[in-house]
């Protein structure tokens, strides 16, 4: 990267880490915190989308669907969350795999679950076995967003759902008195309303969501963990032209203090959001944020 | 090969007795659950373990972070932030990594680096951040008017915290706390998914039921099972953890005690 990167070897002390710091595969580490913040950004609003749904299937008065509602809620909370992970990927590769399976290959006479294995026919894989690099990873990646989304989906709908039921229950009734349908009561009444009560455990949420990214490499994407743990290990000189111990523990020692500035920040960040929120509310915070202007 | 035979060889080859090798063929229900099932040995000792162990440490860090002197309210405040702030699948990878570069310098730190010890430190030193946090905000809301009429009594010091604060921060953590067990009981399998070897294919729960889903290619019927076990597990925790919260607060009017609402929407 540097002009005086060119001999490795002759570097020592500040010169030499800076050369180190910035080779090819670390650059590929630095890009993997984007990678991070680019699971938070697509996740968080569709595990949110997920939990709305589910939220108001769980309310809803049409029995099979509110069954379905509240068994999502409710499994996802009794059972860790890693096993989901590790469930959900090969669950959803596969389903995937089968619907294209039975709309591609309709004569296809073999099992799909043959003893131990699942075959589908070449056409219906995904991606291709053909295909580039890229596609692949994209497609990992892909999977790993949907997972993380439906299980903090259950999550975020378990504090919607409890938000709706904060809603003052004479409000919902004064609507309807004045004639407006259940749609109309939900949407106009219940929904704007709810958002003040949900933002504790959504906030609470968010942190939790952070200190789920790690996770990641589990599902298989090469995340910071992973390039974390291949560059942290011992190298030497025949291979690499900057020779080291075994680093590991420093590498996660800087995961750690990464995680931990980017909860403080959110912590900060929310907390101003929630004093925003609050201001001019007839809740606790607001009458305390009142008495102490 | 019947199933008795199956549970007489594998119900605790998680610890090491039994059949040496994990089955290659078959991969039967019942291989299946009771492989899975004695994986839960190892579930359990790490959470039993790490809460009993951390209740008192956090207990001592809701202390700190209660008390006036400076020097210890920031290093507990710290403590609670440094293990709440950052995610529990880097504590263990960095703790592992640590031991590792530890080793060399005495034979001392060994055992550390094996998952029965190091990875329980973690779970320790983790649980005892989380629970107490929980325990310094009951401890923030303990009734003023308790302590007053404590003082009117004469207790002071030692007598005042073991007859008056401590049972009374108790009974009001004790929901909150009753989800910090469950979870933490959940965290425990992230042990051998992190840094930590499972060595001879001595693994927990989710090491098995990964082990199965790896071999038969097939989600559905694994996880399930640890599903199941999990679950069951949860309720024996809010069974016996209601039965204690009923103690703590035997001496109160049915209907201002303080019931047990359980929010399990957490995890680390």
């Amino acid at each position: 990267m540097f002009s005086f990167c060119v001999d490795p070897a002759s570097l020592d002390g500040m010169a030499w880490m800076a050369c180190y710091l910035t080779t090819g595969k670390h650059m590929a580490i630095y890009t993997s915190l984007f990678t991070v913040l680019l699971l938070l950004a697509i996740t968080a609003p569709s595990a949110l989308l997920f939990g709305f749904l589910g939220a108001s299937s769980a309310r809803s008065h049409f029995p099979p669907l509110s069954w379905i509602g509240k068994a999502y809620i409710a499994i996802v909370r009794g059972v860790p969350d890693i096993a989901f992970f590790l469930f959900f990927v090969i669950a959803l590769d596969q389903l995937f795999e089968w619907i294209r399976h039975e709309i591609k290959c309709p004569d296809w006479e073999a099992e799909i679950w043959q003893g131990n294995d699942f075959v589908v026919c070449d056409i219906a894989k995904l991606p291709l076995g053909n295909s580039p690099q890229w596609v692949h990873e994209t497609y990992g990646f892909f999977l790993a967003v949907l997972t993380f989304a439906i299980v903090f989906g259950a999550f975020a709908a378990n504090v919607l759902y409890g938000a709706m039921r904060a809603v003052p229950h004479n409000q919902l009734e004064t609507a309807e008195s004045y004639g407006m349908n259940r749609r109309q009561v939900f949407w106009r009444i219940l929904v704007p309303q709810m958002w003040v009560f949900a933002l504790p455990g959504l906030s609470n949420l968010w942190m939790v969501l952070i200190k789920a990214t790690p996770l990641l490499f589990l599902l298989g994407v090469e995340d910071i963990v992973y390039w974390a743990r291949e560059l942290g290990g011992s190298k030497t000189a025949r291979f690499t032209d900057y020779p080291h111990g075994d680093w590991r523990m420093w590498y996660f020692l800087a995961l750690l203090v990464f995680y931990l500035l980017f909860t403080r920040v959110s912590e900060i960040v929310l907390d101003k959001v929630m004093r925003k929120l609050t201001h001019g509310q007839a809740t606790l915070g607001g009458e305390a944020q009142r008495k102490a202007a | 090969m019947s199933c008795w035979e199956t549970i007489a060889d594998y119900g605790l080859r998680s610890v090491g007795i039994g059949e040496r090798v994990l089955p290659r063929e078959g991969y039967t229900l019942c291989q299946q659950f009771t492989l899975i099932g004695s994986g839960m040995i190892w579930n359990i000792y790490f959470g039993v373990l790490a809460l009993c162990s951390g209740f008192f440490l956090a207990t001592a860090v809701a202390l700190g972070k209660a008390s006036k002197n400076p020097v210890l309210q920031k290093a507990s405040a710290w403590f609670i932030f440094l293990f709440r702030g950052s995610p529990l699948f880097i504590q263990f990878f960095f703790a592992y990594f640590l031991f590792l570069t530890l080793k060399p310098i005495s034979p001392f730190f060994n055992p550390f680096t094996s998952a029965w010890l190091g990875a329980l430190i973690v779970l320790f030193l983790n649980t005892a951040a989380y629970s107490g946090e929980i325990f310094y905000g009951a401890l923030q809301s303990v009734p003023r008017g308790d302590i007053e009429a404590a003082d009117a009594y004469g207790m002071s010091g030692w007598s005042r915290f073991k007859r008056i604060t401590w049972p009374t921060m108790l009974r009001l953590a004790w929901p909150a706390y009753t989800n910090e067990a469950i979870f933490l009981f959940h965290a425990t399998t992230l042990v051998y998914f992190s840094g930590f070897p499972a060595w001879q294919q001595r693994g927990d729960a989710l090491y098995y039921a990964n082990f199965f889903a790896d071999k038969t290619f097939n989600p559905f019927v694994p996880y399930p099972i640890l599903a199941f076990y999990f679950i069951l597990l949860t309720l024996c925790i809010i069974g016996l953890f209601g039965l204690i919260n009923r103690r703590l607060n035997r001496h109160l009017p049915q209907d201002t005690r303080s019931k047990m609402k359980l929010k399990l929407n957490l995890i680390r």
